[in-house]
């Protein structure tokens, strides 16, 4: 049976051309950067130059990137260090549709007394920048809005909220780990200070990730120990892993437009299959502002849970909302913000696609869910 | 491929050799554990791995894994909040003593996992019970206990009285025959990792067996406090709250009186809580609601039945009879220790039971 693999917001299949950049850091190349010799200076070089690739696709200097080991360490980092560095107060501005990592992390900063404000968001999972300048205090310190959302697609108004960040002196934190490598952004243009990017998410391997801080922002460390990342971040540099980030950054630099406008396609011919031949589906977040591959929609009286595991035993590798839960499907807490009423969000089903999808994938996971909700409908 | 079955793996021994067990016998084996009660969001960690929490999942996961079948977690969680940890709160706030395992059986691990499972295309559900599904020549459904005889104390059946004959209908134990040494001698036989895990017996919700601060938690409320009195109704000392206390109890009690008491009754309507001698706590009959019939779509007259009023008792000899549309009564051939409302009493016959209710 072959695999139609439709869950590219949980992870990526590595590029090929990813894990031959790799391969010699695994083998021979094993010298830690830090050393003098010059086996160690390969591996220094073979990181600084990962480090420009990352810079080049979000058009930030590579001084303001430092790798961390995913997503989750970045978000974590942001907002623990963007908390403590800050002078004038403790607040912060986050929304209800954030990644756990970001949500988390707040509930742990609020069990310390920092304050948090979760925004409400729209019926399509958009944030209002007013919203965001109405909550911002003398206290605040902080606005985290995420680039895009990992269940529904939507992409936030970030450049706006950066501008209103910028102006009330505010730092601006977005977690981009579904948006990197896929929509473009401009570091500079938006105003963002700090931004959270995952490599699995693009092509990358596991266990890498980074965070951009803008220059002259002097943020404590999470992780403390040795002087790597410039003294930011300790811990001996996962040298193949940055080396396969950088590499899947170069490859999004380059591919970035053609690849979108090609998912955008499969994207609204899975859409417009679904909304068009199966009764009661609703789609989740914005028709228009949202990510290229993202396809989310809930279908009445047809059981989530039961749905994925009916398409895993046709080789369709699909979601139910976000892998970042145990695998389970607890009301999503996205869905819950967009007012999706509860029996409904249990019916929910996620695509996202990459470009190695084909319009024969599409066809055939629309009609196999075509399939199931019928059958799920008779019983 | 032969029938399909959803085994419902809890990463315990008996449900991970029953879904070994399935597999040998040539089914399409899907292993399912389900999610009840656990908070995803808080680390919870688990001392010697009960019955569902997040070790239950990784055991059956390797499980399933060992024996090759796909396995998923499914949740359950609000289906357990409503039909099994609600009604917990609600009987023992009544001062009743709730069976939980009773509610969830029927609710959650057979009603709701068996629609999600024939939705799968699956012909049945199989569990790692001790009990044997036996179709009757009358063409009705019901069980038989596990060592052919209910005066154990051991007996799974108790908690199942309440099936459906659609649910026994669709439902497989595999491991029924067998007694606990087979089962993990199987298990070691066929390499599965949890061979040698312990038994889970508590309330898998109330981990500390702590009811009375479970319901404190979950309510939020304080228990109020009220009078223990004796049988002639003077005022003995203070309880700590109904819901801390159960018929039949005696430790835990806080009062001295010079000789041993045990709770007799309790009054939710005055908080008031009777004491008495052990010998008081002794009665023949009892009454039961709520009725569910398995080997008898019905009784008329009087039957002779084995009658057991808790999970521990040993059967004892009983006369039921009809004493409403939905009532029953039980009348014992001797006396009966600390006959609790709440509990289920189930009355069985030649092994298999004949049905059951909740004990007013």
């Amino acid at each position: 049976m072959d695999l139609i693999y439709l869950d590219n917001a949980a992870t990526t299949r590595m590029e090929p051309e990813v894990l031959e950049a790799m391969l010699p850091y695994l083998k021979d190349q094993y010298g830690n950067p830090s050393a003098i010799y010059s086996l160690a200076a390969k591996s220094r070089s073979a990181v600084d130059l990962a480090r420009r690739q990352a810079a080049a696709l979000i058009h930030a200097d590579p001084s303001e990137i430092f790798f961390t080991s995913g997503g989750s360490e970045a978000d974590n980092w942001a907002l623990e260090a963007a908390e403590a560095c800050a002078k004038r107060g403790s607040h912060i501005v986050t929304t209800k549709v954030e990644h756990h990592a970001v949500l988390n992390t707040c509930r742990y900063l609020e069990e310390r007394g920092v304050k948090v404000t979760y925004l409400n968001v729209d019926e399509n999972g958009l944030v209002d920048p007013a919203d965001v300048e109405a909550a911002i205090t003398d206290q605040t310190v902080l606005v985290s809005v995420m680039t895009a959302n990992n269940e529904i697609g939507t992409i936030e108004p970030i450049a706006e909220i950066g501008s209103i960040c910028r102006k009330h002196g505010v730092f601006f934190h977005t977690d981009a780990v579904q948006a990197f490598g896929h929509i473009p952004i401009d570091v500079k243009e938006m105003k963002i200070d700090l931004l959270s990017a995952s490599a699995h998410k693009l092509g990358g391997p596991k266990g890498v990730g980074l965070l951009y801080i803008k220059k002259g922002l002097k943020i404590r460390s999470l992780i403390r120990g040795g002087a790597q990342e410039r003294g930011r971040r300790a811990g001996t540099e996962n040298v193949p892993g940055i080396v396969g980030f950088g590499r899947a950054c170069k490859i999004a630099a380059g591919t970035l437009e053609e690849r979108a406008r090609y998912e955008r396609k499969l994207r609204d011919l899975a859409i417009g299959r679904l909304e068009g031949e199966i009764s009661g589906v609703t789609l989740s977040g914005d028709r228009t502002r949202r990510l290229p591959n993202n396809i989310h929609v809930c279908i009445k009286g047809a059981e989530g849970q039961v749905m994925l595991i009916l398409l895993d035993q046709r080789g369709i590798c699909a979601s139910g909302g976000s892998a970042c839960t145990s695998g389970s499907l607890d009301p999503s807490h996205v869905l819950t913000a967009i007012g999706v009423p509860e029996d409904l969000a249990t019916c929910s089903i996620r695509l996202t696609l990459s470009h190695e999808n084909t319009e024969t994938d599409i066809n055939q996971a629309v009609d196999a869910i075509k399939e199931i909700v019928l059958q799920l409908r008779e019983n | 491929m032969g029938k399909k079955v959803v085994v419902g793996m809890s990463g315990g021994v008996d449900s991970s050799v029953a879904a070994y067990l399935l597999k040998e016998e040539g089914y399409d084996v899907i292993g399912v554990t389900m999610q009840i009660w656990q908070d995803e969001d808080s680390c919870r960690i688990e001392e010697n791995g009960g019955c569902c929490g997040t070790s239950a999942v990784e055991d059956a996961r390797a499980v399933a894994q060992a024996i090759g079948i796909p396995y998923y977690v499914m949740n359950f969680k609000q289906e357990f909040r409503s039909k099994v940890m609600d009604y917990f709160v609600k009987e023992y706030l009544a001062g009743r003593t709730p069976n939980p395992c009773i509610a969830c059986n029927r609710y959650v691990k057979w009603q709701s996992l068996l629609k999600k499972s024939l939705a799968l295309g699956a012909d049945y559900i199989a569990t790692g019970h001790y009990a044997t599904v036996e179709r009757l020549d009358n063409g009705r459904y019901t069980l038989h206990t596990a060592a052919g005889t209910v005066e154990t104390t051991k007996d799974q059946t108790y908690a199942l009285y309440n099936l459906t004959q659609d649910q026994l209908a669709h439902t497989l134990m595999p491991i029924g025959a067998y007694t606990k040494d087979r089962t993990r001698k199987i298990a070691e036989e066929a390499n599965l990792p949890v061979a040698h895990k312990p038994d889970s017996e508590e309330i898998c919700f109330v981990p500390d067996k702590d009811y009375a601060g479970f319901i404190e938690r979950d309510t939020g409320r304080k228990f109020m406090p009220g009078n223990f009195v004796d049988e002639t109704g003077r005022v003995l000392g203070q309880h700590r709250g109904i819901a801390c206390y159960t018929v039949g109890q005696r430790k835990h009690l806080g009062i001295a009186l010079g000789h041993p008491v045990f709770v007799k009754e309790i009054h939710p309507e005055t908080n008031e809580i009777v004491l008495s001698e052990n010998e008081a706590l002794f009665s023949r009959t009892l009454a039961v609601q709520d009725l569910n019939f398995m080997a008898v779509p019905g009784i008329k007259g009087e039957e002779r039945v084995m009658a057991k009023i808790r999970y521990n008792h040993q059967a004892a000899p009983a006369v039921i009879k009809m004493a409403g549309e939905d009532t029953m009564t039980c009348t014992f051939d001797d006396p009966q220790r600390a006959i609790t409302p709440g509990q289920a009493a189930v009355f069985y016959r030649d092994g298999v039971i004949l049905g059951g209710g909740t004990i007013l």
